[in-house]
């Protein structure tokens, strides 16, 4: 489990996260949302490392982040996977290279297990044929579905996700909530997602998280998300004519 | 204050690049890399220019050599000098940091923007011990070797200069390159060349690993890189001859 306490985050005097606590469990699809500038991404990147917050607890299982020296901070990283936004993959390396990049640097494995364990999570992500390619050479589905491969490519035990939806086209993004729902069950990981998409956070938000401010304005699952009154949830939820009538269409039926 | 702020920054960085590797057969191979990519690919520039500024040495002494006084082993003399004590350590460092500086500033600055490097951070990897050791080791190790090249290079230029022009005889340049010649010279200009590697790697490094924003600001980025390691190439090749040849 991942226990966030009193998070609290300011650049340069502006705060961005003001005291958000929260907690994440294992198996669970866990999804963050808010407009641009709620303080989202500085979450995430609070919670994998990259950013130091100025107070507050982030506690995975047991370990508190600030607590660990600098050896201990890189074995939690190493348990760590993430999918970025743009799928930051290495532009010099291949497919494969990329996705046995992590194994190279910790696992103490021959090249054929690495291949091994490469090929199994390139199927995994339905890309057996792309081993060879340059990301350059990839459409941004494919690259997305790398980028998931190399995060998990460790057995990770935490997964966090930054926008994986973003410039994906409905059906490729659906494939690519549908992976991160099936790998998060199957490996009983505890999965962390950034995302701008209602259309993934109806359909894989297990537990979502609004913020607003820098404030967590609400928290519920995508069932309770149809119901729930709070304004904040309302307004940027169904600020869709489409999605207002489906919510209608929803609470006329429940009545 | 803005500057001072950098040079600290700069030290800091290089407090995270010294640092043991995390697994040495990832950094032999990163090494490997960098030769190829900062040294080797950078051998058909400096042979080409240190060719040419050898030979236009010779002519230029030559062409204002023309006292009968002044015997024409000279040219020969003068050329040997001035490839071996300034134009091939100083002069090519400043054509790598423009070649090399520019490289290492936009690979590493589109990392960032690209958040590969934070890709590296998250999985635990010491990036700047990742990408900036294996270029520090590659430029200190390949450069003298670059710059000896750029040496025998700029002489044999002079030489067939002054054969395909009739300005000088082959004899007498021959025994103008002989003539006085201490081997710490050599010496000094390696000791120069193996500085100003260690500048040409780092700073590029610094601009790009720091770099904030698209790829408008990478490009800055890079011209920066090019116009600081010049400006510290040329204060330290200041220093340098001052302490050593002085």
């Amino acid at each position: 489990m991942i226990e966030v306490t009193d998070l609290y985050k300011e650049f340069k005097g502006i705060p961005v996260l003001k005291g958000v606590s929260t907690t994440f469990e294992k198996g669970v699809t866990n999804m963050i949302i808010g407009q641009s500038g709620s303080g989202k991404t500085v979450f995430l990147k609070c919670l994998v490392g990259l950013h130091v917050p100025d107070s507050g607890i982030i506690c995975f299982d047991g370990r508190k982040q600030k607590e660990l020296d600098i050896k201990e901070q890189r074995l939690l990283r190493q348990e760590i996977g993430m999918v970025f936004q743009g799928g930051a993959l290495y532009d010099s390396l291949t497919v494969e290279e990329n996705i046995m990049f992590p194994l190279k640097m910790f696992a103490d494995q021959s090249f054929s297990e690495r291949m091994d364990r490469v090929n199994f999570v390139l199927k995994r992500v339905n890309l057996e044929n792309a081993n060879k390619k340059f990301p350059a050479e990839l459409s941004g589905g494919m690259q997305k579905r790398v980028s998931i491969a190399r995060a998990i490519v460790m057995n990770p035990k935490y997964l966090f996700c930054d926008e994986p939806n973003s410039g994906l086209d409905p059906n490729t993004a659906t494939v690519i909530d549908n992976l991160i729902k099936e790998i998060t069950e199957e490996y009983q990981i505890i999965t962390v997602i950034n995302s701008h998409d209602m259309n993934s956070v109806m359909e894989i938000g297990e537990k979502i998280i609004l913020l607003k401010d820098g404030v967590k304005e609400w928290e519920g699952s995508n069932k309770e998300i149809f119901i729930t009154e709070n304004e904040a949830v309302v307004n940027f939820v169904y600020s869709s004519n489409l999605f207002r009538k489906v919510r209608e269409a929803y609470l006329k039926e429940t009545k | 204050m803005k500057y001072l702020k950098h040079v600290g920054k700069y030290f800091l960085m290089l407090r995270q690049v010294f640092k043991k590797p995390q697994k040495w057969s990832v950094f032999r191979e990163m090494l490997f890399r960098e030769i190829e990519d900062l040294g080797l690919k950078s051998l058909g520039i400096i042979a080409f220019i240190s060719f040419f500024v050898g030979g236009v040495v010779a002519i230029q002494t030559a062409l204002n050599v023309d006292s009968p006084f002044i015997p024409k082993y000279l040219i020969g003399f003068a050329t040997m000098r001035s490839m071996i004590l300034e134009f091939a350590p100083t002069f090519m460092s400043v054509i790598l940091a423009g070649k090399v500086g520019s490289y290492i500033s936009s690979s590493i600055g589109t990392m960032r923007v690209t958040e590969q490097i934070d890709a590296l951070e998250v999985m635990g990897i010491n990036s700047l011990n990742y990408l900036v050791l294996p270029k520090i080791i590659a430029t200190m190790f390949f450069y003298p070797l670059l710059i000896s090249l750029a040496m025998f290079l700029g002489i044999f230029g002079g030489y067939v200069a002054g054969t395909l022009t009739n300005l000088f005889s082959s004899d007498d340049y021959l025994y103008g390159i002989r003539l006085d010649f201490d081997p710490y010279y050599i010496q000094y200009a390696l000791i120069k060349t193996v500085v100003f590697a260690f500048v040409i790697a780092t700073i590029p490094a610094y601009h790009g690993y720091y770099v904030k924003g698209g790829s408008l600001e990478v490009g800055r980025a890079s011209t920066q890189a090019v116009v600081w390691t010049s400006v510290v190439i040329i204060l330290l090749n200041y220093f340098l001859t001052q302490m050593l040849l002085a």
